[in-house]
């Protein structure tokens, strides 16, 4: 398995008043394509800031992030949002849909910043809508959704230009039991189909279970890490 | 940039009354600002026109000594009518006045009123000088409406007009009103009586002189002759475009006002925005956009509004200039005594010059207050900003 991110002796400090605060303390990871894997832990535990290392959108301290060959601490501004727009796919706890867009404009936005065709990027999208099954809520504005169907829109967002990595940040935080189950049964569907590697962060045992890899961190570092066989 | 358009266009018409509510106002600084405008520019078209007709023609020769704005020279602003003129004036391209100071008794008042003296025949100017040939017993004249309410005088009136011939004699007579004409131009009418020119040289005992000439062809090739120094049409207008002037910087005041108001609620919008529209920000981010990307979608998103108004100004606007262009705006009040030449009604006229540069001065202004707000998009933190917090 080719490993798409390689993270060395990564450590985040944040500025706390006139102190400042160690999030990661040093943190070795590497990820291979087509894994479906999980930054698992406590508030506070550092996951979700690693995750925004590893999706550009934050710099390391200390220590570098490889992600798809790129160091994320030596990216300039242009080249991190190249990156997150040519090969990451980002899922967030709230969504984060664009309210006042349908939900073809909200899965077609990734494609608008990237060289395709009008019919192209229909096809990719309704493609994508048919992987998360809403190809009948075309029209439909996000407040006209459920949670479910929010989150499934986000998926087909960050799926539809086929990314080679997937950050999902508490996807099923907001979501029931069945939703949860049908959102991660999808992705699971995604990463088996589409070979692209999911990275979670999550406490949430319903998204736990759908794992091969658990890493578990506490207070920064990793704790232990746990492979699982299916 | 074809993206952001895209996205702004989305966005904008997405939010709905918010966006309608400042559309509707910048729409309406449009409107106002083209029609005032339009007015002024109306106003200067009608006052020279009317100038042109009633007093200047394309342009006059003044005797050397004579300035409307000193009474002092009017006595001496006199002089043979030079021979390079008669042809023109043979052909009725050229007309020839003489004036004198002169004083007036309406029912038993003493008035000073600038005595003038124009062919009876002429027709260059509107001035119904033809009237001057009615056959009274007393030397006809003719006076503008308000000189005529100023003097209580009306058609068939006599009164005693006294003046002062070149020899320095007194000397009085009667005269009749004959018309009264009605004109925008207060400097024909005000204070201002008309008699035959042959009679007034008489009077005045200058014969075949004059203190002015108004001409029909345009001033070209044309320079000081003998006593007369030439007056270009432009030099005789210099003071419509300088009332002009004054009043568009006056108006400009107002459309500053109206321009801030309408931005206003464009500012508050984004400011209010950048606030609210936190995780969007950050989303924008996440899926790839670089911060200057996100200040350069919101800034064409302000700026946008200046082009939905424009094209909501359009639709109610362009009736509205239509119908102004037909009927014009009554002034409600009167202006015969305000010294210009104001008609009770103007015109607006509209431009394409006027309207471009309207649109352009609104969109650049709307550009540069949703670009202001927007410069804070670029110190935000993307990850704080997806998580909504206020930075």
């Amino acid at each position: 398995m080719e490993n798409i991110i390689q993270i060395n002796q990564l450590i985040k400090r944040f500025p706390i008043g006139k102190g400042e605060f160690t999030a990661l303390k040093g943190i070795n990871l590497t990820f291979g394509t087509g894994e479906f894997a999980g930054l698992i832990g406590p508030s506070g535990s550092g996951k979700t800031t690693l995750l925004n290392i590893i999706g550009s959108l934050d710099m390391p301290t200390e220590g570098e992030a490889i992600v798809l060959g790129k160091p994320i601490s030596k990216l300039s501004a242009k080249e991190s949002a190249k990156l997150r727009k040519e090969s990451l796919g980002f899922i967030f706890q709230s969504y984060n849909l664009l309210q006042v867009h349908t939900v073809f404009e909200n899965v077609e936005f990734p494609l608008l910043l990237l060289d395709y065709t009008t019919s192209e990027r229909k096809k990719m999208v309704m493609d994508a809508l048919e992987w998360v099954g809403l190809t009948d809520k075309v029209k439909s504005k996000p407040p006209q959704l459920s949670g479910g169907e929010c989150q499934r829109v986000a998926i087909a967002r960050a799926m539809v230009k086929k990314p080679s990595l997937v950050l999902a940040d508490e996807p099923t935080a907001n979501l029931d039991a069945a939703n949860s189950h049908n959102i991660l049964q999808t992705m699971l569907n995604l990463n088996r189909e589409l070979k692209t590697t999911f990275i979670f962060a999550t406490h949430d045992e319903k998204v736990i279970g759908y794992l091969k890899r658990k890493i578990f961190l506490k207070d920064g570092l990793v704790d232990h890490e746990e492979w699982i066989k299916k | 940039m074809k993206i952001a358009f895209k996205l702004a266009f989305r966005n904008l018409i997405g939010a709905g009354l918010r966006t309608w509510l400042n559309v509707i106002v910048l729409s309406f600084s449009f409107v106002v600002i083209i029609w005032m405008k339009g007015i002024l520019v109306g106003w200067d078209h009608q006052a020279k026109n009317d100038m042109e007709q009633w007093e200047i023609g394309k342009g006059q020769f003044w005797h050397n000594q004579y300035d409307p704005y000193d009474g002092f020279t009017i006595t001496d602003s006199h002089a043979p009518i030079p021979s390079e003129f008669k042809p023109e004036i043979e052909k009725g391209e050229m007309v020839p006045m003489l004036f004198a100071q002169g004083t007036i008794y309406p029912q038993g008042r003493m008035q000073p009123a600038m005595i003038k003296g124009i062919p009876a025949s002429q027709t260059l100017l509107k001035i119904p000088t033809h009237k001057l040939d009615s056959v009274t017993d007393a030397i006809p004249a003719i006076i503008g409406e308000v000189m005529a309410r100023s003097s209580h005088l009306e058609k068939g009136s006599r009164i005693v007009l006294r003046w002062r011939d070149s020899k320095g004699t007194f000397d009085a007579t009667e005269i009749e009103i004959v018309d009264i004409f009605s004109t925008t131009v207060p400097t024909i009418d005000v204070a201002q009586v008309w008699i035959n020119l042959e009679t007034m040289q008489e009077k005045l005992l200058l014969p075949e002189q004059a203190t002015l000439f108004s001409f029909a062809n345009p001033e070209e090739n044309r320079s000081e002759v003998g006593d007369f120094r030439l007056k270009t049409k432009k030099d005789l207008t210099a003071e419509i475009d300088a009332m002009i002037e004054t009043k568009n910087k006056g108006q400009s005041v107002f459309y500053i006002i109206l321009l801030l108001l309408a931005m206003l609620a464009i500012f508050d919008t984004q400011i209010l925005s950048i606030f609210r529209r936190q995780k969007e920000i950050g989303t924008y981010v996440a899926l790839g956009y670089t911060r200057q990307q996100v200040v350069t979608l919101f800034t064409v998103e302000g700026a946008m509004h200046a082009v939905l108004a424009a094209a909501l100004a359009a639709v109610y606007g362009v009736p509205f200039f239509i119908w102004q262009a037909r009927v014009g705006f009554t002034v409600p009040m009167d202006t015969s005594e305000f010294g210009m030449a104001i008609a009770p009604t103007m015109y607006p006229i509209y431009s394409m010059g006027l309207i471009l540069s309207t649109t352009i001065i609104v969109l650049l202004t709307t550009s540069v207050v949703s670009y202001w707000p927007a410069r804070r998009i670029a110190k935000m933190n993307p990850t704080e900003a997806l998580r909504g917090k206020i930075q």
